[in-house]
């Protein structure tokens, strides 16, 4: 937080003529005279007031024209945070905690007023001292972003950290991480650390860290009983499994989708049951095969970020399509409609991307079930035209393996096979 | 007494606003006929904006409860359940509160946060209350006394809690969200009969505005107590009738100035606690006679001693009555959900023997000038309890009185809640943008201003040509806008109306009926019946008791089953000829003073079927005919 955090124009102006600055404890005087620290500002905001938080707690806003004097109180800036000392217990396993930002990291933002990613692991760590019960904690910062601004690049970064651990002592790793896009990042560590020995769990929150309300510390138990318990690998989504703070599920981390915007219970696996389900500590196993088809580890941490995902409606314009094809992209995944169709307008470009050697693959809008497209005529017709019906699998995780298929693959064949061979659970 | 402690009061008035709608959702504040919804919660203390922990929070933390909340989808949505980010401000909540500032002259923020109060007791499923200070300053006149306003807030207003057991507490969701006023005075010197006075008037200065909730449950009061030399300002809460709070006042005035009469006795003691003092006894107590204790150890309790230097007679010690240390201990610990502590200056008692004590005192090195607690608890407590315990006496020792937050008791004491929370517990709600108010918005508030309680009070005074007293007593019933809506409505007697509404209505209500079974509509169709001469002025208390005791669903059935039906003239005239006739010999006698014992023979035959009145005048005419025709 810097001296003025928030603060512009006139009452930038103002608090500086006063020498006075953001965590300064000052007396005011307008009409009545206020008592309080001068808190920061968000930039929202206008630049004729400046903000106050009253000994009741109260922040509230003073305009600085009805201010007739303001003194600073001598005594010292407030203090900074200080975390609880975490102790270690030798005859417990070992968990790493990443972080890489999202609610569950989040606290107030000066900047808007809204929350911010900023707790480090070490902070959340040592908010839920109940971790310290299951394992001994090694925590470690990746980055601090909503999961809105990870990108492709993220991923990568996250997979290079992880594969360092793949002969560790560790137990499991949790990734602390944003909810929005959670799963498309556990898609991609699925496919990249493919065969990763140990179990990851991929945590975040719905409510964030810093209210009582909060799911994040429950989640985050659950995610660590889950790796010390669960004895199996795999990349996992650990979350709420629905409004009640009781029972944590574990979704296979590519059949895993955020169905509701605010809800605790999200996040849901799809067209099946969560893989494990955590109940008052103990883990229940509801997982019907193996997590990887190949349990070698043989990582691949690449990505080309150059495939479209394209959900069709009516009244496509069919030359978004073109302007795609023209824009040099290696695949496009189809979110069709039903069992996985796109109108008839869209033929001529379809084909023009099968001329070009572009992977074609279709998955399914209505989320759940498979795609069949030997069923109506226009399914045979775009089968006809090279586009691969991609069974069960959800959009997100399509298009998340297509983008790190392509940056291996040496054409669309190859790509189209990499594509229809199950390796992470993505196929049921 | 009361004269030299110098007692200072502040009053703090929670008034639910009438806007048919929660602060931050548009859900309507109904009571559910069923909870449809169910879900379970636990809540953690979470760090202040400035990064400490407020101990109230901590403290609520260490109980370790779980929630379960219970919900219907009228009453409340996802934003009750903490599922769902809260919606826009309710503009109407945002008006009336703005009103009432202004109508109190109090200085309206131009950017106004709303913040996170932290509760974390359960009462809000976020763990967090929202809440804003409006303004600040202010005033309004009681009698010849100014009373200064210091703050006013709007907020919402907490779950309702259903039921307590064990480490579960169960809640309804109706009431979450509910906008609230707060408005607390700045504290002031009375005497306590004034208060409630002065309670009142506020009350009054809310109900002028015609914009907030009325009725039992829609306004609570707390009250803040300090004493001159030595008090602190502690916070009251809970106090249900304004004629309960002259008696709560003195209690605690009462206390304080004991505490600080015990703290001054502590100081002359040598004591100093250690880790050494505490000692398990339940092996020694495995004998005893106390039921209490045998019923601990049966529940694989741990019984406890702790011992205290120096101490005796400092735990039975009463500078007032009712006012002991070994209260406010065993007040502390009961809140952890311990029954209670013994200390050494009310034992032997409560089945532990002279002998008991003995054992106790060779076993644990206890002297003939120390003083002892013994408490029975589990086992994962005991360490936590006495640490609260021992650095409670040690704050009275070293400052007098704690600075708890209390409750209101029914016998007009007042018990330990809670530590009183700091600026620690202040938030600010993340999820709301700060509210701008703008002088555009507040001149054409002013222009709305309402007028005066006083006011008001003389403009029904004459528009509906009631007394002064009846006026006064619809205007603060939860009856006023009803009672407008039927004199515009149907045209019957203001009086009549009035009085059936503040008396009638209550007086059923004393005799245990309830007045929710009773809906508007059937009260307007009740004075609709009558406004018509369909029914006479007596049937309507005999129509509402009906209603009221459950025996009847609508004013047909009551009607029915009272056998209320309005008797036309001609059967109204033969029924009374009749009586006339058949009671000949006490006209004969009495002549036309028979009319009195008459009328009471008529009425029980034409109780509500006829006007009290009507019968009157054909009785009075039939005597007069009979006796002019002998």
């Amino acid at each position: 937080m810097s001296e003025y955090t928030g603060y512009g124009g006139n009452s930038l102006e103002f608090l500086k003529a006063n020498q006075v600055s953001v965590g300064d404890s000052v007396r005011i005087l307008t009409d009545i005279a206020y008592h309080g620290i001068v808190m920061p500002r968000y930039e929202h905001g206008d630049d004729r007031h400046i903000v106050l938080k009253l000994k009741s707690g109260y922040n509230v806003g003073l305009e600085i024209k009805e201010i007739k004097e303001i003194k600073k109180n001598p005594q010292a800036k407030t203090t900074t945070e200080k975390n609880a000392d975490i102790k270690r217990d030798a005859t417990l396993p070992k968990i790493l905690l990443l972080s890489t930002g999202g609610t569950i990291a989040s606290k107030v933002d000066y900047r808007t007023g809204a929350v911010t990613p900023v707790l480090t692991a070490e902070e959340l760590n040592s908010s839920v001292p109940e971790l310290a019960g299951i394992a001994n904690i090694d925590t470690r910062v990746l980055f601090s972003e909503y999961s809105e601004n990870i990108m492709p690049r993220h991923w990568l970064e996250i997979a290079k950290a992880v594969s360092e651990y793949h002969k560790s002592d560790y137990a499991g790793i949790i990734i602390a991480h944003g909810t929005d896009t959670m799963h498309y990042t556990s898609s991609y560590l699925s496919f990249a650390l493919a065969g990763f020995p140990i179990p990851i769990a991929l945590a975040g929150s719905q409510r964030s860290s810093d209210r009582a309300s909060s799911d994040a510390a429950l989640n985050l138990i659950g995610a660590a009983r889950f790796l010390t318990e669960c004895k199996t690998n795999g990349i996992y989504v650990v979350m709420h499994q629905d409004e009640n703070d009781k029972t944590v599920a574990c979704h296979i981390g590519t059949r895993v989708r955020k169905n509701h915007t605010s809800k605790r219970g999200a996040f849901q696996t799809v067209g099946g049951s969560p893989a494990f389900l955590v109940v008052n500590d103990t883990v229940h196993n509801n997982m019907k095969g193996n997590f990887f088809a190949d349990d070698k580890f043989d990582p691949k941490i690449m990505i080309n970020d150059k495939v479209a995902l394209i959900k069709y409606h009516p009244g496509y314009d069919s030359d978004i399509l073109k302007n795609i094809i023209d824009s040099g992209y290696k695949a496009i995944i189809f979110e069709g409609t039903g069992l996985g169709h796109v109108g008839r307008d869209m033929y001529d470009t379809v084909k023009m991307a099968q001329e070009r050697g572009i992977f074609m693959g279709m998955t399914s809008q209505c989320i759940d079930g498979r795609v069949r497209m030997t069923v109506y005529e226009s399914g045979r017709d775009l089968l006809d035209l090279g586009i691969v019906p991609l069974e069960d699998m959800v959009p997100e995780t399509a298009l998340v393996k297509a983008m790190w298929a392509t940056a291996y693959a040496k054409n669309s064949d190859e790509t189209r096979k990499i594509m229809l061979n199950s390796i992470a659970s993505e196929l049921s | 007494m009361d004269k030299n402690l110098g007692i200072k009061v502040g009053l703090e008035i929670h008034q639910q606003l009438a806007t048919n709608k929660k602060l931050f959702c548009n859900c309507t504040p109904v009571e559910p006929e069923e909870y449809s919804i169910k879900f379970q919660r636990r809540l953690r203390a979470s760090k202040s904006e400035l990064g400490e922990f407020d101990p109230a929070a901590l403290f609520e933390s260490t109980k370790s409860k779980t929630m379960v909340y219970y919900a219907d989808s009228k009453s409340s949505c996802l934003v009750e359940q903490d599922e769902e980010p809260p919606h826009e401000l309710d503009s109407d909540a945002r008006e009336t509160a703005l009103i009432i500032a202004l109508a109190l002259k109090s200085r309206v923020f131009s950017e106004v946060y709303p913040m996170r109060k932290t509760v974390i007791d359960g009462s809000n499923t976020t763990g967090f209350q929202r809440t804003m200070l409006i303004s600040q300053g202010g005033y309004f006149d009681v009698n010849n006394t100014r009373i200064g306003i210091q703050s006013i807030c709007l907020e919402e207003d907490a779950a309702k809690i259903l039921g307590e057991e064990g480490t579960v507490k169960k809640f309804g969701l109706e009431r979450l969200g509910v906008p609230l006023v707060e408005i607390a005075t700045e504290p002031f010197e009375v005497k306590p009969d004034e208060i409630r006075k002065i309670a009142l008037s506020l009350g009054r200065v809310l109900r002028s505005t015609k914009r907030v909730k009325r009725g039992l449950g829609s306004i609570r009061q707390d009250v803040n107590v300090s004493i001159k030399n030595g008090g602190v300002v502690i916070e009251v809460k809970g106090v249900q009738q304004l004629d309960k709070l002259e008696k709560i006042v003195e209690y605690e005035a009462k206390r304080q100035h004991g505490l600080l009469q015990i703290s001054e006795k502590i100081q002359q003691r040598d004591w100093v606690y250690d880790d050494k003092a505490r000692i398990d006894v339940t092996e020694l107590f495995s004998a005893s006679k106390s039921k209490i204790i045998q019923d601990a150890i049966k529940q694989n309790q741990r019984i406890v001693c702790i011992s205290f230097t120096n101490m005796a007679g400092i735990f039975g010690f009463s500078p007032h009555e009712g006012i002991r240390l070994g209260k406010e201990v065993a007040e502390l610990v009961r809140f952890f959900g311990i029954g209670g502590v013994f200390h050494s200056d009310e034992l032997p008692n409560y089945g532990v023997t002279e002998s008991d004590l003995e054992n106790l005192k060779r076993h644990s090195e206890i002297g003939a000038d120390d003083a002892f607690l013994i408490m029975a608890a589990p086992e994962d407590k005991v360490c936590m309890i006495t640490e609260q315990l021992v650095s409670r006496i040690e704050y009275i020792r070293d400052h007098g009185i704690p600075t708890d937050t209390r409750l209101a008791t029914q016998s007009g004491e007042t018990k330990f809640l809670r530590p009183r929370p700091g600026a620690a517990r202040m938030y600010p709600e993340t999820d709301i943008a700060p509210i701008i108010i703008t002088e555009k918005e507040l001149v054409k508030i002013r222009e709305n201003i309402p007028r005066s309680w006083d006011d008001s009070v003389q403009e029904i005074e004459t528009k509906y040509g009631i007394n002064l007293q009846l006026a006064e007593q619809i205007f603060d019933s939860q009856y006023m806008k009803l009672f407008e809506e039927i004199l515009s409505r149907v045209k019957v007697n203001p009086t009549f109306v009035a009085s059936v509404l503040c008396y009638s209505i209550t007086s059923l209500e004393r005799r245990g009926l309830d007045s929710g079974l009773l809906r508007d509509e059937e009260v307007f169709e009740l004075f609709g019946l009558l406004g018509d001469e369909k029914i006479a002025k007596e049937s309507v208390e005999i129509i509402l008791d009906e209603i009221m005791s459950g025996r009847s669903k609508s004013i047909d059935e009551a009607m029915r089953n009272a056998a209320i039906e309005a008797v036309n003239e001609k059967d109204l005239e033969r029924i009374i000829r009749d009586i006339v006739y058949k009671n000949a010999e006490i006209i004969e006698n009495q002549k036309e003073r028979a009319a009195g014992p008459l009328m009471g023979i008529a009425m029980k035959e034409l109780r509500g079927k006829a006007s009290g009145k009507t019968i009157n005048e054909l009785l009075l005419r039939y005597i007069k005919e009979r006796l002019g025709d002998s």
